[in-house]
């Protein structure tokens, strides 16, 4: 999977937990939680999505390194790597 | 014969409206069994029955509008005698007497919109949900089948008739088409959700009661959280992301055992003081929309960690969603509010009447701690309580918070 579609994934998921937002507007470093006003129950359903769909593991001292879209997308792309 | 009655579905509800009866007459019923569907303001509500029995008649009629305390079926009991066969043609009201004809018009009292009746001629007979399902997908309802009562078309039908078309809806859809998920929603809840109007109207109604009512008094403990944290994190090193635990159902598990200590908190006031023996907590979950909603935790001192996280894992979306069952909605015994990240600091409740209690959970965040005459930083959470003075005093409060932290410093006795 690459980038792009990695991101595509990441929007529709985004999209499903808060249907009002365009993630699409979110800027690379924004803070994606505050910016979409994602709570912690939310954001637990996220990663578990994320995991599944992209079958890796995310550990939780890791969950820093999901905060921006452009540290989870190079977060992401490392896990797949290895 | 017992007579079923609409639950009563929490402080700010007064009635709902009956959209489809999923038990029929002669169906036999068992505890928890979903016997209805209700439209409420907090959304579609499945009524559950709590006892064992055969349905015997339904004493209302889909789309008619019930007070709570309404009589909605007979139900016979094991081993009662079958009453005389009933026949079809009469109505309700005019088989059982002048004690259901009153309700009856108590119900009409409340309902300015009479039911459809068959009566009216060629009018395609179709229960509420249906109908607005209908009209969400464009669907044309003299093409579809009903298989209700007398032949009225209900939401399976509407669901079997976009089954069959959905191969050319999600073509035509599959841009708009987000993930399987997604079109669930959009089916399923959408036409059921209520406005966010009616939501706002009913927290305002148990907000003003409460507030009107309660003489509320505050207590409020800052929570060293260090050892929960680190108790957390080994605990979800060793499971799955998908199991993995957050802070608030070990708050949860916490503040259960402390009621179980405190039983004068987990009660109602209702002419005086009375203890309720379950402990069911209320748990605050904020809608995108605006408005909360606030489905219990059954029993919540009887269940683990994992299986209280279990719970908010199938409660918080079924809220967000307004698939709530009665009992979540009617049940709970104390209630937890809690602001979560980003949020305030600390947050002080109003009590869900008849409640008397309301615990609230601030940010959990990084503190100077002095102890033992050395500062430190370490994770800290602000807790408040808000209880009903007539109630319990301010010495009662004091206990339950020492409790909730005593359990908090020592996660593995949850």
């Amino acid at each position: 999977m690459n980038e792009e579609a990695i991101k595509k994934m990441i929007f529709q998921l985004l999209k499903r937990i808060a249907p009002e937002h365009d993630p699409s507007t979110l800027m690379p470093e924004e803070n994606i939680r505050e910016a979409l006003n994602i709570d912690s129950f939310d954001a637990l359903q996220f990663i578990v999505a994320i995991s599944e769909k992209l079958n890796v593991d995310i550990p939780e001292e890791d969950y820093g390194k999901t905060a921006t879209l452009k540290s989870l997308l190079a977060y992401l792309q490392q896990k797949m790597k290895s | 014969m017992i007579s079923f009655k609409m639950p009563s579905l929490g402080a700010d509800m007064e009635d709902g409206t009956l959209v489809e009866w999923r038990k029929q007459p002669g169906d036999q019923l068992k505890r928890g069994d979903i016997i209805a569907d209700v439209d409420t303001q907090k959304g579609l509500i499945e009524i559950e029955f709590f006892g064992e029995g055969v349905l015997e008649k339904h004493l209302v009629t889909e789309g008619q509008k019930i007070a709570v305390g309404t009589d909605m079926a007979l139900i016979r009991e094991e081993g009662e005698k079958v009453a005389e066969a009933v026949s079809e043609e009469k109505t309700p009201e005019a088989d059982k007497g002048k004690d259901l004809t009153k309700v009856q018009e108590k119900q009409e009292e409340a309902s300015p919109v009479a039911p459809v009746r068959a009566k009216e001629g060629q009018r395609i007979k179709i229960s509420p949900l249906a109908r607005k399902m209908a009209e969400t997908h464009h669907l044309d309802i003299s093409k579809i089948g009903g298989s209700g009562p007398e032949g009225a078309i209900v939401k399976a039908d509407i669901e079997k008739s976009l089954a069959e078309e959905a191969p050319q809806a999600a073509a035509a859809k599959k841009e708009k088409a987000i993930s399987e998920t997604t079109t669930e929603v959009s089916t399923e809840t959408k036409p059921t959700m209520p406005e966010s109007e009616a939501i706002r109207k009913a927290v305002a109604a148990a907000m003003s009661r409460s507030n009107q009512d309660i003489p509320h008094y505050y207590l409020e403990k800052r929570i060293d959280f260090s050892h929960a944290m680190t108790w957390l994190k080994a605990a979800n090193k060793e499971r799955s992301v998908k199991q993995r635990l957050l802070p608030v159902a070990l708050m949860v598990k916490a503040v259960a055992k402390a009621l179980d200590d405190i039983p004068d908190l987990n009660a109602v006031w209702e002419n005086g003081l009375q203890r309720k023996n379950e402990i069911n907590i209320g748990f605050v979950v904020s809608l995108r929309t605006g408005g909360i909603m606030v489905p219990a935790i059954l029993n919540a001192d009887t269940l683990s960690v994992d299986g209280i996280m279990e719970n908010l894992n199938d409660l918080i979306p079924r809220a967000r969603a307004f698939k709530l069952r009665s009992s979540e909605l009617s049940q709970s015994t104390f209630t937890i509010t809690s602001i979560g990240e980003g949020g305030g600091d600390k947050v002080f409740g109003v009590i869900y009447p008849p409640q008397v209690g309301i615990v609230g959970f601030g940010e959990i965040r990084e503190e100077a701690v002095v102890e033992n005459g050395m500062i430190g930083i370490k994770p800290v959470v602000d807790v408040t309580l808000a209880a009903d003075h007539r109630a319990t005093d301010g010495l009662v409060g004091g206990k339950f918070l020492a409790a909730l932290n005593k359990y908090l410093q020592n996660p593995e006795s949850l």
